[in-house]
């Protein structure tokens, strides 16, 4: 299922892919996980990304039916719809490090900001 | 469902059962799984704990109304729709009615990065929208352990697993969670310390290149269960568990009697042949004719109009019609009619398990009122000898249960026809048959006993069982001071007999003959004496002729002399002939 919305979606934003990003967050009510994991990845977004990406936050607590579409197992849960290819990362985002190299940011934008 | 009945009145106040609707399962555990609690399905690659997990879902909806929630790991619901549909199972069906959820959980390792705390709510909000949305009473997890694969924080998964089966408690729904079957464990990742409710281990062995599932209660809390080990199967219409031990010995008997085909055998049993529903043994050695008398007796019921059901593992059925047909035995109209079925399949083709499925199902296809299963021994061969064992109690429970007569024929191998696996299994039987060769003088013929017949009396005697073009028949076997003889011994002592019976009964004749030439000679002699004596009376005769003419002479001349002397006639006439004289007067 990941894969097949993975080639769907290029179709109409090949163009902007490289530039734009959209994620997407699963979170569960206000729940303190699902909260800090909202503002971990704004924050992370607003330093490397900032001005060309758009989170989109579902919350399964009043649409669970939306979980089994995009396979979500846990929360909180980011989907990485663009640029292609679909990235999953899971957990409250508390690590920057290990999101960073879970959305391709590190390798992509600022490899020397790693260390 | 039927076994829900009396058995599980008094149980169900203490523990509700979720029949399973699997054959044999609801039998071992009293009713079912554990209703409301979580059941742990252990077992290696290939051991069916899907299609147990999948039939239990599918019965649940389909015959107990409990719709259900199919959450794979696995497998997508494509090909658990394949694999199941292979069973019989509408899941398309189910799914379309909202009788059934089948929800694909994917899971790739390595595909998910983590980072920081997390838990598997979306798991479990994903399995409350399935179970809200159609009322589920029955949840599955196939395979669950695939988180394991997935998730790399074990600490977590394993506090939210708890979690999971708490709750799935607390729901109330009777839930199957597949798992693999670990080295010392029974589980790769120990989740049978979150489950301690119902453990049930499959088990799929191979013993001698045959294969046989097992199914084995680990552990059932509160209640009593069967604890053996217990050969399942998986046919064409779902998983069957074949208990033997629930089973009690109460079968219906019948005092009707059957004819075996062959006239002289029925005199050998009392008359009358079998019992119906009762189950026969033929032991032999090769060539002894054990299929000849199980087609006989396949034909005679054919004749009587009932069915009979032919196992052939050894001979395919279009040459046993031919071999009978040398001894004047016609199956083909029996066969042509359908009163008459074969079912010819090697031993070796599939594992004891599988024969059995096979045999069951033709038998309720079919319902004959004779089953033949020739031999049952190739088929014991390919097991172990307790399973073997095991096999055919449950196929003879399952025939008596039905009122259907077997026959089961068992080669022996070497020249003692009495051997282990026989009078391990004879004890099963009601009727036990010794067909035997008896070699001597340059030639082998074949002798029958009736080795035991409950509940009728049997000869004890042993026949000898001749196989001739006008079919078979059995004869009295020449017991004398030398043995048992039989074949051309038995004619040479017959016609020995014969030559002596003719031999006395020609001396009798001869000396008859001489007895009645005695008496003609007798009888002539006595002719002679006869004529001899009616010779001498013919004289005696002529004597006293002579002597009255002489005296009346005298007396005519005397009363001339008296007349002439004045005499006195009458005093005369008095004493010498006086009425002569008076009538000469």
């Amino acid at each position: 299922m990941n894969a097949a919305k993975g080639k769907r979606r290029p179709s109409g934003s090949d163009a902007k892919a490289a530039k734009f990003w959209q994620l997407r967050l699963y979170v569960m009510d206000q729940r303190p996980k699902s909260v800090a994991a909202f503002s971990n990845l704004k924050r992370i977004c607003e330093d490397h990304l900032k001005g060309r990406y758009r989170i989109t936050v579902i919350d399964l607590l009043k649409k669970p039916h939306l979980a089994s579409g995009d396979q979500i197992l846990a929360t909180p849960t980011v989907i990485r719809l663009l640029p292609v290819p679909v990235r999953t990362i899971i957990g409250s985002l508390s690590n920057f490090d290990q999101v960073l190299v879970g959305l391709d940011l590190r390798a992509a934008d600022q490899p020397e900001r790693a260390s | 469902m039927k076994h829900k009945g009396p058995k599980s009145t008094p149980r169900s106040v203490n523990l509700p059962k979720c029949p399973t609707g699997i054959r044999g399962l609801d039998e071992i555990t009293g009713g079912g799984l554990p209703r409301g609690r979580p059941t742990l399905v252990c077992g290696g690659a290939g051991c069916g704990k899907t299609l147990l997990a999948a039939e239990f879902l599918v019965r649940g909806a389909s015959l107990y109304n409990e719709p259900g929630v199919l959450m794979t790991f696995e497998e997508t619901g494509a090909e658990i729709n394949a694999n199941v549909s292979s069973l019989g199972f509408d899941l398309t069906g189910l799914v379309r009615r909202k009788k059934i959820v089948v929800d694909y959980v994917h899971i790739e390792p390595g595909e998910v990065h983590e980072s920081g705390e997390y838990d598997l709510e979306g798991l479990f909000v994903r399995l409350n929208y399935a179970i809200d949305s159609i009322g589920a009473k029955r949840v599955v997890l196939d395979t669950l352990e695939a988180l394991f694969c997935g998730l790399r924080n074990e600490a977590i998964l394993r506090a939210e697993l708890r979690r999971l089966f708490r709750w799935l408690k607390e729901k109330g729904v009777t839930a199957v969670i597949t798992a693999e079957r670990g080295r010392e464990q029974l589980t790769r990742h120990g989740l049978e310390e979150y489950v301690s409710d119902c453990v049930i281990l499959l088990d799929h062995r191979v013993n001698d290149q045959i294969a046989t599932r097992h199914l084995r209660v680990v552990k059932y809390r509160g209640a009593l269960h069967g604890t053996n080990e217990f050969p399942f199967l998986i046919g064409a219409d779902g998983l069957s568990v074949l208990p033997i031990t629930s089973l009690a010995l109460n079968h219906k008997v019948s005092r009707a009697r059957i004819a075996t085909g062959i006239p002289r055998l029925d005199a050998m049993l009392g008359g009358q042949g079998f019992f119906r529903g009762s189950s026969i043994l033929l032991t032999g050695t090769p060539g002894t004719g054990k299929t000849i008398i199980s087609a006989n007796f396949a034909h005679a019921a054919c004749l009587r109009g009932e069915r009979a059901l032919f196992f052939s593992f050894e001979e395919s059925p279009n040459q046993i019609i031919r071999n009978m047909h040398s001894i004047g035995l016609r199956l083909e109209p029996q066969v042509k009619s359908g009163l008459l079925r074969f079912h010819a399949a090697r031993p070796s083709l599939y594992g004891l398990e599988m024969h059995l499925a096979t045999i069951f199902k033709e038998i309720a296809e079919f319902k004959p009122a004779v089953v033949i299963i020739d031999p049952i021994t190739s088929l014991m061969d390919g097991g172990l000898a307790s399973e073997g064992k095991a096999m055919v109690t449950r196929l003879i429970d399952y025939l008596k249960a039905g009122q259907i007569t077997s026959l089961f024929t068992s080669l022996t191998q070497g020249g003692h026809a009495l051997q282990q696996s026989e009078a391990a299994m004879s004890s099963l039987m009601d009727s036990w048959l010794l067909l035997q060769d008896f070699e001597g003088n340059g030639e082998r013929n074949r002798v029958l006993y009736v080795l035991k017949a409950r509940g009728m009396a049997h000869s004890n005697q042993i026949r000898e069982f001749l196989i001739s073009n006008r079919g078979v028949d059995l004869v009295d076997a020449y017991i004398g001071p030398s043995g048992v003889l039989t074949g051309s011994a038995r004619a040479a002592q017959t016609s020995l007999e014969k030559a002596a019976a003719l031999a006395s009964q020609q001396e009798a004749a001869r000396r008859k003959r001489e007895l009645v030439r005695k008496r003609v000679a007798l009888e002539r002699q006595i002719g002679g004496l006869r004529s001899e004596h009616e010779a001498g009376a013919e004289e005696l005769r002529q004597i006293d002729e002579q002597v009255g003419t002489q005296t009346r002479l005298l007396t005519t001349e005397r009363n001339e002399l008296g007349r002439l002397r004045q005499a006195d006639v009458s005093a005369a006439a008095g004493s010498l002939g006086g009425p002569r004289n008076g009538k000469t007067h």
